[in-house]
């Protein structure tokens, strides 16, 4: 049956050593975000920083926890493909209303 | 294998790709689901400084919203070692961790729920700025999500119980991961672009 | 759990209303949809008839502007989601599983439940109707038209709450399909070796399953704009109106593919068997389709260039507005070039795909006169873009539909059509359709406004607006002669074979109709237009070498073959999720009745879910 399924199970499959490694390493970028904003840092460097730190939490969750990086690349595919389709059309929304909005509405 | 006449769905059978159907359509859905949060993380960014009336981002409370964040993050946690321990054949372990793993959506959402009443009194509703408006909608439908969430969690611990969740359902437990994984991940990108990023 | 299943148990009849009410097979679904749908086909005709009748004299006062303009609005969203959308999901259900050797799609019930869920969408859009409050704000409904101010009746909440019910359905229809042919193209299909129906069905899918979200999101706000007093499109408290034409347009680009591209595809499919010649350059037929599918999503605000977005959008939008020219060329030359030299049989089809060609590069080349933003600011809100919109979705799709129906019909009945009558109703509506439609090409470049429910006799325009009304009889005729001609071609047409067109694809490979499990032997492919190649092994002028397939003749034999039994949760699920759309509804009319319709809506939805998810699989 299905083959590549259990290619996909087999091949360094995570333990729950790692498991709890992610979480740790997730619940330090945690607090080094909110550290960060009660520090008050330049917002140009906060902005960027926290954006950088969420996607790193982002892709430890995605790869880790729902198994992406592990698993069959058919799934990659999907899910990146919807979600940077989706970070597209908010980056276009947000540049059209942030730089092109008509004078004194 | 081509012959195998069997087409229910939950029974292995011949598949193009050998992956399950239903974790491809979950992966799917996930993708579409991405589109959905997209549409509304956009409508809040187009509108969070836009506040002529109400309060606005300052009435944010991060220490408070941290906590239920670390909450949520650490249930995708406990949800990835029920997974692990059912495969491992431990249902009643894997039943525990699906129960923390539910017990700390609920208190995520009453977290959401009892935040939502202090932003009330403190004159910021739904219905009095766009800026309310979109935080109460873009929250409350993530909030849905991990309602609904818990739901299944919840179903997947009574079937537990009533002895019907074997290691052999893996997936079905996999499935409900995914997508409990999912809202936590759309959570960290919501706790940063509206709560952390100041306007 | 199992208590909640076991209430009901799977049903097994195979006649009468409670099979078609509990079916799965993707072909009685396709069925369902295929007659669905082409009664909402005629029902948006007899809408857009009675346009054209106030229309055919100036100054008329046959209908008075507010029926009018629920009749235009009515008109483009009856024949966006309930005709052209259903009915090429209808060939999805009927053709994909088939083309691709599957004995279903992957997810029966889910695919029975798309159906209902689709059909009570259906009633709640158009239940404004029994009022005369239908949706009256255009199929766009730009804010801030929409808000309570604006729209006083209930128009607009069939109009939330019916597209939000009908996208679940699209969603869900969408999901199964791709799915459906990642997953279960028989062996030795690889993607280059699909065919190119099922293609552009696969592209097709990922387009709704991307989009219908951003429309779900910009319906929901504008639900909760009118239902609980939100502020997402008022002006007054920070809201933005343009924002709604974003996330409208966002998903409504992506929706104009979304309509072409089964067309498309079945032209595509049609154009080959009647020219006898393999589909010229299929990799770039398909890569087209893709890079359709995927600029589709970069040109959102070609629509909004009336609203002022500035300069530099403009230009961006323009430009990849007439990107999407090259594609689109493309597939045309390789449609021609698929004909070139081959041994042309001029079956109705052919007409049809033929007139396709011709009527869709029409509306194309208009296009590209609006995709240019200075000559689009000219031509916006007037007749010429009625004129372009025809010919792309009346000449296109409509056109690629009907030669389909024609196509598939000895399949799906096991009876032909008459040839003789198909070739009447063609030019019937070829005729009606240009002269009806090319007439307001004219009269929108001389200014003629669109949506407005009449015009003075001085502007001059009533000579091509009464031709334009007239030859709406043409199409009158041709569509009622297309419609007699099926439904006695269905009893009594001549019997067709298993392959009456000598045609390339798996589908032609059996019984027709074919048995419920479509294959006896799940075939293994070794090549592009799998039939064909069995067919005709070494020469294409041999003849034709018998193939056998899964035919009903055997179906004795195969008694081994176990589908999955008839499901009553589908029904029961779809029928929680339409009492849940119109709970607001009934809660503004009488609290109690929304009470009611909620409590007993998500009871339904619950206890079907479970009961679905705990029923015994066979």
């Amino acid at each position: 049956m299905a083959t590549a399924e259990q290619q996909a199970h087999t091949e360094e499959h995570p333990t729950p050593r790692t498991y709890v490694n992610v979480a740790i390493i997730l619940s330090i970028i945690t607090i080094i975000e909110v550290a960060i904003v009660i520090v008050e840092v330049p917002s140009v460097i906060l902005i960027s920083s926290l954006l950088a730190l969420s996607a790193v939490k982002f892709a430890f969750v995605v790869g880790w926890f729902m198994h992406l990086k592990f698993d069959a690349r058919l799934y990659q595919a999907l899910f990146l493909g919807g979600l940077f389709l989706a970070i597209a059309v908010l980056l276009a929304l947000v540049a059209l209303f942030e730089n092109f909005t008509l004078p004194a509405t | 294998m081509a012959h195998d006449a069997t087409m229910g769905q939950a029974e292995a059978h011949y598949t193009t790709t050998g992956l399950d159907h239903r974790k491809i359509l979950m992966w799917v859905f996930l993708a579409s689901d991405c589109l959905f949060f997209g549409a509304l993380i956009s409508t809040y960014m187009v509108y969070r400084s836009n506040v002529p009336t109400g309060p606005g981002p300052e009435i944010f409370d991060i220490p408070y919203t941290s906590v239920s964040a670390f909450v949520l993050l650490m249930s995708s946690l406990t949800m990835v070692l029920a997974l692990a321990a059912l495969q491992r054949g431990n249902s009643r372990q894997a039943r525990l961790w699906l129960l923390a793993t539910a017990l700390q959506g609920a208190v995520f959402l009453g977290g959401q729920f009892y935040e939502f009443n202090v932003f009330v009194d403190q004159g910021l509703t739904i219905t009095n700025s766009v800026f309310g408006t979109s935080f109460f909608v873009l929250t409350g439908f993530h909030g849905t999500h991990v309602a609904i969430g818990v739901f299944m969690l919840l179903t997947l611990v009574g079937a537990s119980w009533m002895g019907r969740l074997k290691p052999k359902h893996d997936l079905t437990v996999e499935l409900v991961g995914l997508y409990w994984h999912f809202v936590d991940i759309v959570w960290i990108v919501i706790f940063t672009v509206v709560y952390l990023i100041p306007s | 759990m199992a208590m909640l299943g076991g209430l009901l148990e799977r049903p097994t009849g195979t006649t009468g209303i409670w099979s078609w009410l509990t079916t799965i097979d993707h072909k009685r679904i396709g069925t369902l949809y295929l007659v669905t749908a082409f009664f909402f086909f005629l029902v948006g005709g007899i809408e857009a008839s009675l346009m054209r009748l106030q229309l055919a004299i100036p100054d008329s006062s046959i209908i008075s502007a507010n029926v009018f303009s629920q009749l235009f609005t009515m008109h483009a969203l009856t024949m966006i989601f309930l005709a052209i959308m259903p009915l090429s999901v209808a060939f999805f259900n009927w053709i994909v599983p088939l083309q691709i050797g599957a004995r279903d799609v992957a997810f029966p019930r889910l695919n029975a439940l798309s159906y209902w869920v689709f059909l009570g969408g259906a009633i709640i859009l158009n239940l404004g109707w029994f009022t005369m409050t239908a949706p009256a704000a255009g199929w766009f409904a730009y804010a801030n038209l929409t808000n309570t101010t604006f729209s006083p009746t209930n128009g607009m909440d069939f109009y939330v709450l019916g597209l939000l019910v009908l996208g679940t359905s699209s969603l869900l229809g969408a999901f199964n399909f791709i799915v459906t042919i990642i997953n279960l193209r028989a062996p030795g299909m690889s993607l280059m070796r699909m065919p190119i129906f099922t293609w552009m069905a696969f592209i097709t899918s990922f387009l709704l399953a991307l989009a219908m979200p951003v429309i779900t999101i910009g319906l929901v706000e504008l639900g909760f704009d009118r239902f609980f007093g939100t502020n997402f499109f008022v002006f007054e408290r920070g809201g933005d109106v343009l924002l709604w034409q974003h996330l409208f347009w966002v998903f409504g680009h992506p929706e104009v593919y979304i309509l072409i591209l089964p067309a498309m595809g079945i032209v595509s499919e049609i154009l080959p068997t009647f020219s006898r010649k393999p589909l010229f350059g299929f990799p770039v037929v398909v890569f087209s389709g893709l890079t359709i599918a995927f600029l589709g999503w970069s040109v959102w605000a070609h629509h909004m260039f009336a609203a002022g977005l500035g300069p530099v959008p403009d230009a961006v939008f323009a430009t990849t507005t007439m990107a999407i020219a090259i594609p689109t060329g493309v597939k045309v030359f390789n449609w021609l070039a698929t004909i070139w030299g081959g041994n042309i049989q001029l079956k109705t089809p052919m007409y049809f795909a033929l007139g396709f060609i011709a009527l869709f590069t029409i509306g194309g080349l208009s296009g590209m006169t609006h995709a240019a933003a200075p000559s689009d600011l000219q031509q916006t809100d007037t007749y010429y873009i009625v004129a372009h919109l025809h010919y792309v979705l009346f000449g296109g799709s409509i056109m690629a539909i009907l030669g389909g129906i024609f196509y598939w019909f000895p399949k799906m009945t096991g009876r032909m059509m008459s040839d003789y009558q198909g070739k009447w109703s063609f030019w019937l509506v070829m005729i009606g359709m240009n002269m009806t439609f090319g007439p307001m090409h004219y009269l929108g470049l001389v200014g003629m406004p669109r949506r407005n429910f009449t015009y003075p006799e001085a502007m001059g325009w009533d000579v091509w607006n009464l031709v334009a009304s007239l030859s709406v009889l043409f199409m009158i005729a041709g569509i009622g002669l297309f419609v007699w001609n099926a439904l006695r071609s269905a009893r009594s047409g001549e019997v067709a074979g298993d392959d009456p067109w000598d045609a390339r694809t798996l589908e032609w490979a059996m019984s027709s109709p074919p048995p419920h499990y479509n294959f006896a032997e799940i075939p293994v492919v070794h090549g592009r237009d799998a039939l064909w190649e069995q067919k005709y092994p070494d020469e294409e002028h041999a003849a034709p070498r018998p193939v056998p397939a899964g035919g009903a003749e055997e179906a004795d034999e195969h008694h081994d073959i176990h589908m999955p039994s008839p499901s009553y949760f589908p029904f029961i699920v779809a029928l929680g999720i339409f009492l849940l759309g119109i709970t607001l509804l009934l809660y503004q009319a009488a609290a109690v009745a929304g009470y009611a319709a909620g409590a007993v809506g998500l009871i339904l939805l619950l206890w079907g879910s479970y009961g679905w998810i705990f029923e015994p699989t066979d």
